[in-house]
């Protein structure tokens, strides 16, 4: 039996290169200063879902919400192995929280169609929220596996799934379809695949074609489309208007999350812990700065 | 997330500079594979754009998956266990991680699974694996393996052996060293013969077999019972399967990951890879003079490694109360390594782009010969290529290879004590650098090599051609330095021609060779100062050191200084 699996991705900008310069006086982050990556739980998600596939056959097909230039990690999922990928953008998505984004993407993957598995990194490292994939789910009504570390079994339209919890680990059975998000070592992701770094390298969204025909006609795109369907090189691109979506659900309109302060934190020492000057004790004191996003 | 390709603005320069267009023709042709590949290029621009976007992927891979685990690698060595070998974990993650990537059949045409690459951004992907991990490179550089039999085997072969060497199914080994026929390849004794079908089978020993527990051995062997020079040997491809025993491998100072093996073909079953009795004659030149400029890429990858930790430890480290990097010494000496390191990288890939067209216009030379068409041409462009390559090859191995052990010296004196301890990489560059002047042919059998074309003046052609430009400022007095060396090697060409003593030229031969190495290097040097102003300062340095390099050469000569050779006996007493 093969399956289908959908791919929730983010691109993120790159916190672990951040410098003096991208801070702003009041604590927020200059965007625009930092690289924008691919959030690296979504590609270990990514991968996830490919292992099925290579296992199992099926397809795989990656879904992102952003702005035009999120293609970007589109285009990386197909270097990779995704069959397929979605562009979900539209100005009025700006300034979304976590409702109003898994809003958006529920709507899409409704669209999209048949699926056995929706996989999600456990969270993006911008928000650190873990909150849209498990809200995703309960938008679309079906079950959902969080923190998930391996997935031990698939059998018909169930899967078992290992999943860590504080001091272990649960093993739970799931009725497909089914949505996991997973943790950043529960599989390495593959690496870009040479041969699909140069096939996809060109592969655009709607967006894309529509400046590539800049100052031309509708009629113009429209072929352009055609020419890049046929090359298997167009990813598709969903609007506000394609999914038919309810504009006060979305972007600022529909999250009810509002930034209260924001505040400069100066790093200062208050307290103290020992650490035992053997591998273990630092080892230990590694993970730490790096689950606190000291370094790493 | 670094990155090796994209974090080095002067490996960048020469991507962005090299023009590729002659060679991107030949391998393309009229780029039909469009066609059939949906990854093959459609124009010269979307060739530009694939071979930056894999060796984007390739710095991706060498910088965050290979080199964290170098130390590690060079810790644990590759290993032998009851007749098996066996990689360092970090080896054999780097390897899997390489073949899922699709980068083990770079040169290998597309139809066998390749991605069809010229030979020159090949080169770019080994730099870049050999600054991760120096040993790993002696396993990915082993891609020539598989191109000299895509070049030479006759289909069957190709169909037998490409595929799953381009997947990473295979790796594969070139046997040729024994323990008698080290620099002197003639002198193989490794036995061919055939039973009543003719089928081939191979019997004796080979030493310092490179991953001689790869799948897939290139082995040269004597076909022709009786004789004793190159007349006699041919070229076969077998499996390493159990009639190829593994004596042994070898505890080396460097290069730990990369295992080397003696080993021993007990009847060993093979093909004939071409044509017999031109086993050393063709292939193994062939071949060779592939992997001589494989270490030069990876002589190169030490380097750049090596200059970078001398750089942030003297940036980091302060001693009478500033960064060491700003004391002049210092910085006079991390100075000189970029500068070598820049001038090594522009002769590189010259010499990689000279090797190209040198193997491209001998396909098209045999594909118009097929065809019954006129020759002339492509002939002269062969042998113009010819002649080239067989100068700047063994030039480029024996320039980078001593470079990358000075530079790799110097790096570690700037570490002070703290250099010669383990914890730090750059005692690991030193060890890996060592073996790069020696395998694949040593400095002093490559000074052998090059100086044929140094004392004919094989490009004087160029020399002249560059002379003809304009140089704007300081850089026509850099020319003018140039014109100095010139006539320092015309009189030291003319005192050894007139000395008619070939011991005596035969030492001197280093000195002629590198003078005319000189030269070559600071004409680029001087083409590349004159289209980007930072680059001025590497002519210049070069260019002024490289001139008092040759006063000294010529002193050398002139003074006799290699006269007492032949009281040799008495010296040594």
């Amino acid at each position: 039996m093969s399956y289908k699996s959908i791919v929730l991705v983010k691109q993120v900008p790159d916190t672990a290169n951040i410098s003096g310069q991208v801070m702003k006086e009041d604590g927020t982050v200059n965007r625009a200063l930092l690289p924008a990556i691919f959030n690296h739980e979504d590609r270990v998600a990514l991968e996830m879902a490919l292992q099925i596939k290579d296992n199992f056959g099926g397809e795989v097909a990656a879904v992102t919400m952003g702005p035009p230039r999120a293609s970007d990690v589109l285009r990386e999922c197909l270097f990779m192995g995704a069959d397929d990928a979605y562009l979900i953008s539209d100005r009025k998505f700006a300034g979304a929280d976590t409702l109003a984004t898994s809003y958006v993407l529920s709507e899409a993957i409704k669209k999209i169609g048949d699926y056995d598995f929706i996989f999600a990194g456990r969270q993006a490292i911008d928000g650190d929220t873990a909150q849209v994939g498990p809200q995703t789910a309960e938008k679309l009504g079906i079950p959902q596996v969080t923190y998930a570390q391996e997935i031990l079994n698939i059998n018909g339209k169930k899967a078992v799934i290992k999943k860590k919890i504080e001091g272990g680990y649960e093993i739970l059975e799931a009725a497909l379809p089914v949505l996991v998000t997973v943790l950043k070592d529960a599989v390495f992701p593959r690496p870009y695949k040479a041969k699909r770094v140069m096939s996809y390298k060109n592969a655009k969204t709607l967006l894309e074609l529509e400046k590539l025909a800049e100052g031309n006609s509708l009629l113009y795109i429209d072929q352009l489309k055609h020419e890049y369907i046929s090359k298997h090189l167009y990813i598709n691109t969903m609007t506000m208007d394609d999914l038919k979506l309810d504009a006060d659900r979305c972007g600022v309109a529909g999250s009810p999350t509002k930034v209260h302060k924001i505040e400069s934190v100066v790093l200062a020492g208050n307290k103290h812990e020992h650490i035992e000057p053997t591998k273990t004790g630092i080892g230990a004191l590694i993970d730490k700065l790096m689950e606190d996003h000291i370094f790493g | 997330m670094p990155n090796f390709f994209t974090d080095n603005s002067d490996l960048l320069f020469q991507f962005n500079r090299l023009d590729l267009k002659e060679i991107v023709q030949l391998t393309e042709e009229d780029f039909h594979q469009a066609e059939k590949f949906t990854y093959a290029p459609i124009n010269y621009e979307d060739a530009i754009e694939n071979y930056k976007k894999i060796l984007e992927v390739v710095g991706d891979i060498a910088s965050n998956f290979i080199a964290p685990r170098a130390a590690s690698v060079d810790e644990e060595g590759a290993s032998f266990h009851e007749g098996k070998v066996k990689y360092a974990k970090g080896t054999k993650e780097s390897l899997d991680l390489l073949s899922k990537a699709e980068l083990m059949g770079m040169i290998l045409p597309r139809e066998y699974g390749g991605l069809n690459f010229p030979t020159t951004i090949y080169m770019m992907a080994v730099e870049l694996i050999s600054r991760a991990d120096a040993s790993l490179m002696n396993i990915f550089g082993l891609q020539d393996i598989a191109k000299t039999i895509s070049q030479f085997a006759n289909e069957q072969l190709k169909e037998e052996f490409l595929p799953s060497f381009s997947s990473g199914k295979y790796t594969g080994a070139m046997a040729l060293t024994e323990p008698d026929a080290g620099s002197d390849l003639q002198a193989v004794k490794l036995s061919a013969y055939q039973d009543e079908n003719g089928k081939w089978f191979l019997r004796g020993v080979k030493r310092f077999i490179t991953n001689g527990n790869g799948e897939v051995l290139l082995v040269l062997a004597r076909t022709e019972a009786g004789t004793k020079d190159a007349r006699g040997l041919s070229m076969f491809a077998c499996y390493g399967d159990g009639t190829v025993k593994v004596r042994r491998i070898e505890h080396k100072l460097g290069i730990h990951g990369s295992p080397t093996c003696e080993l021993q073909f007990n009847d060993t079953p093979a093909f004939l890879v071409g044509e017999r009795r031109f086993g050393l004659l063709k292939y193994v030149i062939y071949l060779m003079n592939r992997a001589r400029v494989g270490i030069g890429a990876q002589s190169l990858g030490i380097s750049q490694a090596a200059y970078e930790e001398a750089l942030n430890y003297a940036k980091a480290r302060e001693q009478f109360g500033k960064p060491i990097s700003q004391l002049p010494v210092v910085s006079n000496m991390l100075v000189d390594m970029r500068v070598t390191l820049e001038a090594n990288r522009s002769l590189f890939y010259q010499t990689s782009l000279w090797l190209d067209r040198k193997e491209k216009y001998e396909e098209l030379f045999e594909r118009l010969k097929a065809e019954k068409k006129s020759l002339a041409e492509v002939n002269e462009k062969v042998k113009e290529a010819g002649k080239v390559t067989a100068f700047l090859t063994p030039l480029t191995k024996y320039v980078l290879s001593e470079s990358a052990n000075k530079i790799a010296y110097d790096a570690l004196q700037i570490h002070g004590g703290t250099g010669y301890m383990k914890e730090f990489k750059v005692e690991r560059l030193a060890r890996d650098a060592r073996i790069t002047n020696i395998y694949e042919g040593t400095s002093q059998m490559q000074i052998v090599a090059a100086a044929g074309g140094a004392i004919n003046d094989v490009l004087s052609e160029y020399f002249d051609v560059w002379d003809k430009k304009e140089y704007k400022g300081s850089i026509a007095q850099l020319l003018s330095h140039l014109h100095e060396i010139r006539q320092i090697y015309f009189e030291c060409l003319k005192y050894l021609k007139d000395k008619k003593d070939k011991s005596f030229q035969e030492i001197a031969a280093k000195d002629i060779v590198e003078i005319y190495g000189y030269l070559y290097v600071g004409y680029l040097l001087l083409q590349e100062a004159n289209s980007d102003n930072r680059k001025i300062f590497t002519a210049r340095r070069y260019i002024l050191d490289a001139l008092a390099k040759s006063l000294k050469n010529q002193e050398t000569i002139k003074s006799e200084l290699y006269s007492d050779v032949i009281h040799a006996d008495t010296i040594l007493q």
